[in-house]
């Protein structure tokens, strides 16, 4: 069966993900906040309401960084 | 979702403005708050030469970049603090920014030129690594200020980083702290002046600033701030955040309006007993500095290799 591929970070890994879904109930599933994450495709930006397909690629890359100073 | 501004295809949304942009509206709105930053808090004008402390990461690339556009005159201070390969990486990215744009990056190793690395350091003087490291990277980017004539060092802390701290200030009423805690740190007795160009932005925001722009930034995250009190303080403002969008822009400019006032006098009273370095010569209320005395202990220390349990 196909399904999309999904880069996560920190640590990096690659997990397969049936589609059609939106990039909302994609990170739903993956039980990631939205003000946490981008999800890029290709070299630009998905919003939020975007239907991610069986073949495509997205990195979900998350936003927070932090040492303390 | 179309763009608030053009109606065009959106490509992020904003969810404290309840907006959404396209690539083009975004990077307007990005550049025109980094602006209303600059001339609100007052920080810095075309005629002075800026110092960006750039680490490789989001944040200071893309202030950075945006001074630039703006009309800024902005150089690069990228100091290297021996974290094994995250600072190699972090390193090559800032110079690769530096290099595709035909700019100027002061760098620094603080192992070659001062005899020690963050985990190291921070071992031997006890002190959390982002402790040893926020105390080295400031004496650094002071000291490169004063030899280099720059009238202020420009940092990327955006409004999640200042929510965070003035969380955690609050937690534990530091009102020293408070009082300090502000966009702009005027220069004052061998300080330079410290700005903070990107209060107006979160970090998701800039994020996708440096995405729709090309920016090749390091997303890994240091392998000494993992577990951090200042990440569980961001997501504890993130959760709040999700329901309810604008908390963090409130609590931190409702703070800066009507409350930092009243925190100012603890820290000037903090200020008044400043003399100079033995060592270095750098402003400090004791006879020796922090940076210098972190030097010592960490000097003839058991080189700390990460990924290593110490053997104590």
């Amino acid at each position: 069966m196909e399904a999309m591929k999904v880069l996560l970070r920190n640590p990096r890994r690659e997990v397969d993900v049936p589609g059609p879904l939106s990039v909302h109930t994609l990170l739903n599933r993956l039980e990631l906040q939205r003000e946490t994450v981008l999800v890029i495709r290709g070299d630009t930006l998905v919003p939020g309401d975007a239907t991610l397909a069986d073949d495509d690629v997205v990195e979900i890359r998350p936003v927070i960084s932090g040492g303390a100073t | 979702v179309k763009c608030t501004v053009c109606r065009g295809p959106a490509v992020i949304d904003v969810r404290r403005h309840n907006a959404n942009f396209c690539g083009a509206h975004f990077l307007r709105l990005c550049r025109d708050q980094v602006a209303k930053a600059i001339r609100d808090h007052e920080m810095l004008t075309p005629d002075e030469r800026a110092l960006v402390a750039v680490s490789g990461g989001k944040d200071s690339l893309a202030v950075w970049d945006i001074l630039v556009e703006l009309g800024y005159q902005a150089d690069g201070l990228y100091v290297g603090l021996g974290i094994g390969e995250y600072s190699d990486a972090s390193g090559e990215a800032a110079r690769a920014f530096a290099s595709q744009r035909g700019l100027h990056l002061v760098e620094i190793d603080l192992p070659a030129e001062h005899g020690f690395d963050i985990p190291t350091g921070s071992r031997a003087a006890r002190r959390a690594p982002c402790s040893a490291c926020g105390l080295s990277k400031r004496h650094l980017f002071d000291d490169a200020a004063r030899r280099g004539g720059y009238d202020v060092v420009v940092t990327g802390h955006n409004l999640d980083d200042e929510a965070a701290v003035l969380f955690g200030n609050v937690l534990r009423w530091q009102t020293e702290y408070l009082g300090r805690q502000h966009p702009v740190l005027p220069a004052r007795d061998g300080f330079p002046r410290k700005v903070k160009p990107l209060v107006r932005l979160g970090e998701r925001e800039m994020a996708a600033y440096c995405v729709l722009r090309g920016i090749d930034y390091i997303v890994e995250e240091c392998p000494m701030a993992a577990g951090n009190r200042h990440l569980g303080y961001k997501e504890a403002l993130n959760a709040v955040e999700a329901t309810s969008p604008g908390t963090k822009h409130d609590f931190y400019f409702g703070f800066l309006s009507r409350a930092a006032d009243r925190f100012a006098g603890e820290a000037a009273a903090e200020r008044e007993h400043l003399g100079a370095c033995d060592r270095c010569g750098a402003p400090t209320p004791n006879d020796v500095c922090a940076f210098c005395r972190l030097a010592e202990r960490a000097a003839g220390a058991q080189p700390v290799v990460l990924g290593e349990k110490p053997s104590s």
